[in-house]
C-alpha cells in the first residue's frame, strides 16, 4: 500500500530543546493512524508541523505527502493538496458564521457536515464562530469544518476533548466516513477511539517508541512502559 | 425638481432600494451638500428639514409610545468632486416610543470635501433607539468626517449606536460622542472603521452610566494598513449604584499602519462597576492558519479575518 504520508527524520528544537526528535512515521492511504503519548510528548507539535505551521519549521527531517516533498510548503498550499487539520482548541472568529467557514474550501454541503457531527444545521448554520458557542460546540464544528473539505488526510487533534460521552459514537462515524475518503491521523487519550484505529503509534518525549496494532500500543502505553526510557513515561529527550 | 438620479444610481450601488426608502411610507430626510432633496414624515413622526448657506438643519421627532416599524432613513452625500456639508440634527423620542434610523453618507463621487454632522439625540423615559451610520466613500481619501453627538438615554430607555466605514478612504476621522445613560437604561455604541494609505482616524466615546442599574458598551474595532493612523479612547463613567459598563477596543495593524487605544474607566460610586479590555497588533496568528489550513493564501485570511471583524462583506 502506498503512504500518503510518510514523515522521515522530523526534528524539532525550540529553546535549545528537541521537541520532536527524528520522527518517523507513515500513514497509508485508507488507514486511520492513531497517535498516542502522554501531555507534552509532542503529539500536536508533531500535528502542526506536518500541517505547516509557521512556528513549527523542523530544523530536520522531511514530510512527504502523496509522494511529494511539502517541507517547505506554507499551510495554505498543503491545504489545497489535500491535508486538513481538526485544531484542539479552535480558534473563534468576530463576523463569519458558522455557514462562512464550512464554506471556505469546501467541498461538502455544510448542512449535512453539521448534522453529521451532531448539531443541528437550522440552529448552527447562521451563528456567530464567536465566544458565544460552548467549547463542546466549537469542536464539533470544527469537525464539520474538516468533513466539509473532504481531506485526502485528516490530521484531528483530541477531536473528543470537551465534547461529552455519548457523542464520541459520531465521532468515530466521523472518523470512519474521513478515513474513507482519504486518511486519518487521530491524536487522542481516549481509548475506545484508539482501539479503532487501523495502526498505532506512541511518541515519547518527542519520538516515536513504539508502532503497530492499536492493541498492543495501548497495551504499552496504559502500562506506562516505555520502550526507549526503560519503564517511566518521559517527558524529556 | 433636484434631479435624483445620482442618488438613485449611488442607493444601487450600496445595493439599498431607492423606492423603498424614498416611497411615501418611509420616513425619510435626502440632502446632497447643502441642498434638500427629499423629506417625509410619517404618522407618529415628525420630520422637518430645511437647508440654508450654514447646511442642513433637521428634527425628528417621534411621540410617544409609537412604534416606528419603517427603519427611519436619514442620506446625506456629496455628489461633486468637492464641496462641504454640515448636518444639524436633532432627534426626539418621546415616553415609550421606538424606531430605527439608518443614515446613509454617500462621499464616493468627492475627491476633497467635508461632512460635519453635530447631533443631539434625546431619548425620554422607556423610549428605544437603534442608530445605524454607515458611510460609503471612495479612494480619494481626500474626506474629513467630523460628527458630534450628544445623547441624553432617559430611565428605562435603550439606545444602540453602530457607526461604520468599512468601505473606501475616509482621510480624516474626527468623532465625538458623549451619552448619558439613565437609571435601568442601557447605551450601546460600537464603531468599525477600515483606515487605509494615510488615513487619520480618532474616535472618543464617553458613556456616563449616571442612573441607577444603567448599562453601557463601548465597543472599538478598527483596523489601519499602509500609514494610515489611529486613535481611540473609549470611556465609560460609573456614577451610581450598580450601574455596569464595559469598554472593548480591538485594532488590527498592518504594514506601517499606527494605532494607539485609550480605555478610560472611572467610578465613583463603590456599587458601580466599569470594565474595559483592548487588543493592538496585527492579525491573530491561530486565526489566520486557521484559514490557511482550509486553503485561504495569507492575504485572503487577512482580508477575512478584518471584514470578519468590521462586519463588512466576506
Amino acid at each position: 500500500m502506498s503512504a500518503l504520508l510518510d514523515i522521515r527524520g522530523l526534528t524539532l528544537n525550540r529553546g535549545g530543546r528537541a521537541i520532536l526528535s527524528d520522527v518517523r512515521l507513515r500513514v497509508d492511504a485508507g488507514q486511520s493512524h492513531v497517535l498516542l503519548g502522554a501531555n507534552g510528548a509532542g503529539k500536536s507539535t508533531l500535528a502542526y508541523a506536518v500541517m505547516g505551521c509557521a512556528a513549527y519549521e523542523p530544523s530536520a527531517g522531511r514530510v512527504y505527502f502523496d509522494g511529494t516533498d511539502v517541507t517547505d510548503l506554507p499551510i495554505h498550499e498543503r491545504a489545497r493538496r489535500g491535508l486538513a487539520l481538526a485544531w484542539q482548541e479552535p480558534a473563534r472568529f468576530e463576523g463569519l458564521t458558522v455557514a462562512d467557514y464550512l464554506g471556505i474550501g469546501g467541498r461538502l454541503d455544510p448542512a449535512a457536515c453539521l448534522a453529521q457531527v451532531g448539531l443541528a444545521p437550522s440552529d448552527y448554520l447562521h451563528r456567530g464562530l464567536d465566544r458565544t458557542l460552548s467549547g463542546g460546540e466549537r469542536k464539533r464544528i470544527e469537525l464539520a469544518g474538516v468533513l466539509a473539505l473532504q481531506p485526502r488526510l485528516a490530521i484531528l487533534d483530541e477531536p473528543s476533548a470537551g465534547i461529552d460521552f455519548l457523542s464520541e459514537r459520531e465521532i468515530q462515524r466521523v472518523i470512519e466516513a474521513l478515513r474513507q475518503g482519504g486518511a486519518v491521523l487521530l491524536i487522542t487519550h481516549q481509548e475506545a477511539l484508539a482501539a479503532g484505529a487501523d495502526r498505532a503509534s506512541q511518541l515519547c518525549g518527542g519520538r516515536i517508541v513504539c508502532v503497530g496494532d492499536p492493541a498492543d500500543v495501548i497495551a504499552a502505553y496504559r502500562s506506562r512502559r516505555c520502550r526507549r526510557c526503560d519503564g517511566e513515561v518521559c517527558h524529556d529527550g | 425638481m433636484a434631479d435624483l438620479a445620482p442618488l438613485v444610481q449611488a442607493f444601487h450601488e450600496i445595493g439599498e432600494d431607492p423606492a423603498q426608502i424614498l416611497g411615501p411610507g418611509t420616513a425619510h430626510v435626502v440632502a446632497f451638500g447643502h441642498t434638500l432633496l427629499s423629506q417625509q414624515s410619517v404618522p407618529g413622526l415628525a420630520l422637518r428639514a430645511d437647508a440654508d448657506a450654514d447646511g442642513i438643519h433637521a428634527r425628528v421627532t417621534v411621540e410617544e409610545g409609537r412604534h416606528i416599524v419603517q427603519p427611519v432613513h436619514l442620506c446625506f452625500g456629496l455628489f461633486e468632486r468637492f464641496g462641504v456639508q454640515n448636518v444639524d440634527l436633532e432627534v426626539l423620542l418621546e415616553v415609550n416610543a421606538q424606531a430605527t434610523f439608518w443614515s446613509h453618507c454617500l462621499f464616493t463621487v468627492p475627491e476633497r470635501a467635508r461632512h460635519a454632522m453635530t447631533a443631539r439625540v434625546t431619548l425620554r423615559p422607556g423610549a428605544r433607539l437603534t442608530y445605524n451610520e454607515v458611510h460609503y466613500h471612495g479612494m480619494y481619501g481626500g474626506i474629513e468626517v467630523v460628527p458630534r453627538a450628544t445623547v441624553t438615554v432617559g430611565d428605562r430607555a435603550t439606545y444602540r449606536a453602530d457607526f461604520s466605514l468599512v468601505q473606501g478612504r475616509v482621510g480624516r476621522l474626527d468623532i465625538d460622542y458623549e451619552v448619558a445613560v439613565g437609571q435601568d437604561a442601557t447605551a450601546e455604541l460600537t464603531s468599525k472603521v477600515y483606515g487605509r494609505v494615510t488615513d487619520d482616524i480618532r474616535i472618543v466615546e464617553r458613556v456616563r452610566l449616571d442612573g441607577e442599574n444603567a448599562r453601557g458598551l463601548v465597543k472599538s474595532r478598527v483596523a489601519v494598513a499602509d500609514e494610515a493612523k489611529a486613535h481611540i479612547v473609549g470611556a465609560t463613567f460609573g456614577n451610581a449604584a450598580g450601574a455596569r459598563g464595559h469598554v472593548d477596543c480591538l485594532e488590527i495593524v498592518r504594514d506601517q499602519a499606527v494605532a494607539s487605544a485609550v480605555p478610560e474607566v472611572r467610578v465613583s460610586h463603590p456599587q458601580a462597576r466599569v470594565t474595559h479590555e483592548a487588543a493592538i497588533g496585527t492579525v491573530d496568528h491561530q486565526q489566520l492558519e486557521t484559514l490557511m489550513a482550509r486553503g485561504l493564501d495569507p492575504q485572503e485570511a487577512v482580508d477575512r479575518i478584518i471584514l470578519g471583524m468590521l462586519g463588512g462583506p466576506a
